[in-house]
């Protein structure tokens, strides 16, 4: 199975530098000073470099602002009222904050999946295609849906039921149908938000694998409560911690490093008591 | 394990019987309780009070199917009107004229009070102009039909010149695009959050998201809304009396389909023929009625049929 040229606009490899990165090389570098909704101050002082073909993890407890994090690096908090932020996103040399950036094209290049599973009441083929329409792909577009179920290992279970709709699939399988619909386009970066805090632990398995297999073609970062999860797939994680010392809830980057480092050899003692079940 | 022994020994269960019995008070069933008498007493009361609700209805539905039926035949439904004291005829021509001028009212509506419940649904909920579109939509789904008539008078008899199936579609039509309207909104707003945001993180644009998943999952919930219309329209009488009047004729002029002359419609044949000193008329108003209520009754089936595959989808 080859691929087929790339889609107009997003498309393997395409950034703003004409260079490609080479894996391990940041291809999101986010610094996030302050980051406001209305007067509630939800996170400060966060730098996170999103390497290439590496999956970066964020963990903390509730309220920390890992979520958040993650929904600045595709502007998805844009939709959020009152959203102010301070600092810069910079997605292969492009601040994606400048006013010249358009939202909903940086969320073409920069794909997402949500905690709980979502496709559309639509057919399976459909659901994946869904991007490919999107952008007006011209192309083969039943071959790229094939390929992207393959790739987010689906397609042995969907390939004789293209026709029914999305919603009629397990949980699990939910779930990696919007893998496939988020990777159909080819996008850079792909960013889960607690992919499998809905799923039962055979599904959540299954991700993961799939995380891990991933990464090879895409760079992930996911936001996960569980613990376990990151130490098992991320290779760089991040600790966010809520600082109540201004009477807010305000969460910030504690913590960032490989994941073996933060696990084994955490350097600040947030992190060593999270780590080791101190507090939660 | 129930023996005498256990019933004459009550609450302390035998400890070295697992399943011993123990009695409790008002366990089994009796009407000498007052709880229980009060039960039956409104559990009867409801049941009463349907049936008195329903009364009316299936009495109206019976009368019609016993004494329409008896006119009701395939050449009822294809001929003209008969003359005073004539036997036979029908009313094919107001049949005619209720679908031309409903399916004309429905053309217009759908696509305007659709667009509008898009708004609706998608504005800020303080959005000011939404606000004002909501409120005059809710204030005319009580609008009396007849002032949708007069209006349709003056706005279109008055100005080409003379009743007109053209002016009767122009009141239905404002008696419909309410219900289109609140409906698709709702359909709309029920579209579940994470679809929506689902469609935004794949890079939609709001028209993206609006044409290519909001309106598809919205669409069995929109079509109950336009046949609820539908349904309604074919009804309504007043409104006609004003503008499109009435006709023994089919609706062409020279042998051409003609929109801009009088045209007959089943509800007002009803109450046309109704009030004749003619047997054969006030038949055929019969049938007539039975025909009108089974056309509504098969557009309100559609859009039930319709939501309730909406809601085995979501």
């Amino acid at each position: 199975m080859s691929m087929t040229p790339s889609t107009p606009a997003p498309g393997q490899g395409s950034n703003g530098n004409g260079q490609a990165k080479a894996p391990g090389e940041v291809v999101i570098d986010c610094h996030i000073k302050e980051l406001h909704y209305g007067t509630f101050k939800a996170v400060r002082d966060t730098a996170v470099p999103i390497q290439k073909n590496r999956i970066t993890a964020f963990i903390g407890p509730s309220g920390s602002g890992k979520s958040t994090v993650l929904r600045c690096l595709n502007r998805m908090n844009d939709v959020v009222r009152g959203f102010r932020f301070s600092g810069h996103v910079r997605f292969l040399g492009h601040d994606i904050y400048h006013p010249s950036i358009d939202a909903t094209a940086v969320r073409r290049y920069i794909g997402m999946v949500f905690q709980q599973p979502n496709p559309f009441a639509m057919s399976i083929y459909n659901n994946v295609a869904f991007g490919l329409r999107l952008n007006g792909y011209k192309g083969d577009r039943a071959e790229r849906v094939q390929t992207a179920l393959q790739r987010s290992a689906l397609w042995d279970e969907v390939k004789d039921k293209l026709g029914e709709s999305g919603l009629s699939l397990s949980g699990g399988q939910q779930q990696r149908l919007c893998i496939a619909r988020a990777i159909a386009t080819e996008p850079e970066v792909l960013l889960m938000d607690e992919p499998c805090s809905a799923l039962d632990p055979i599904a959540t398995r299954k991700i993961e694998e799939l995380m891990v297999d991933l990464k090879q073609r895409y760079t992930i970062a996911i936001v996960t409560h569980n613990l376990q999860q990151a130490a098992r797939v991320a290779d760089q994680t991040g600790f966010l911690y809520v600082d109540t010392s201004e009477g807010g809830r305000t969460g910030y980057l504690v913590e960032f490093g490989d994941t073996k480092q933060i696990f084994d050899a955490p350097k600040e003692k947030h992190t060593r008591d999270y780590i080791s079940g101190e507090f939660s | 394990m129930l023996t005498d022994e256990t019933l004459d020994s009550p609450p302390a269960p035998l400890e070295d019987d697992p399943f011993a019995q123990v009695d409790f008070p008002g366990l089994e069933k009796s009407l000498r309780r007052p709880r229980t008498l009060m039960n039956a007493l409104l559990s009867g009361l409801v049941a009463l009070m349907t049936a008195v609700a329903l009364a009316p209805l299936l009495s109206v539905v019976i009368m019609l199917a016993w004494r329409g039926g008896k006119k009701l035949s395939l050449s009822v439904l294809t001929h003209l009107p008969p003359a005073p004291l004539e036997a036979g005829g029908g009313f094919g021509n107001a049949i005619l004229g209720t679908a031309v001028m409903v399916g004309l009212a429905t053309l217009a509506v759908v696509p305007f009070g659709v667009l509008i419940g898009v708004f609706l649904a998608e504005a800020p909920l303080e959005n000011r102009l939404a606000q004002a579109v909501r409120f005059a939509a809710k204030v005319l789904t009580g609008f009396p039909s007849i002032l949708a008539g007069v209006f349709a008078y003056g706005a279109v008899v008055l100005a080409t010149g003379g009743f007109s199936a053209l002016a009767g579609a122009v009141a239905l039509s404002v008696l419909m695009i309410p219900t289109v309207v609140l409906t698709s909104e709702d359909a709309i707003r029920m579209v579940p959050a994470r679809m929506r945001e689902a469609a935004l993180g794949m890079g939609a644009t709001h028209t993206q998201t609006v044409f290519m998943v909001l309106l598809p999952t919205a669409l069995p919930g929109i079509l109950t809304g336009v046949m609820l219309a539908v349904a309604r329209a074919c009804g309504e009488t007043a409104p006609l009396v004003f503008t499109a009047l009435f006709s023994n004729y089919w609706i062409t002029s020279g042998g051409r389909f003609d929109l801009m002359q009088p045209t007959a419609s089943l509800a007002v044949l009803i109450y046309n023929f109704a009030g004749m000193p003619f047997a054969n008329q006030v038949e055929l108003a019969w049938a007539a009625a039975l025909v009108l209520v089974l056309l509504v009754l098969a557009a309100n089936l559609t859009g039930q049929a319709l939501s309730r595959r909406q809601r085995q989808q979501s």
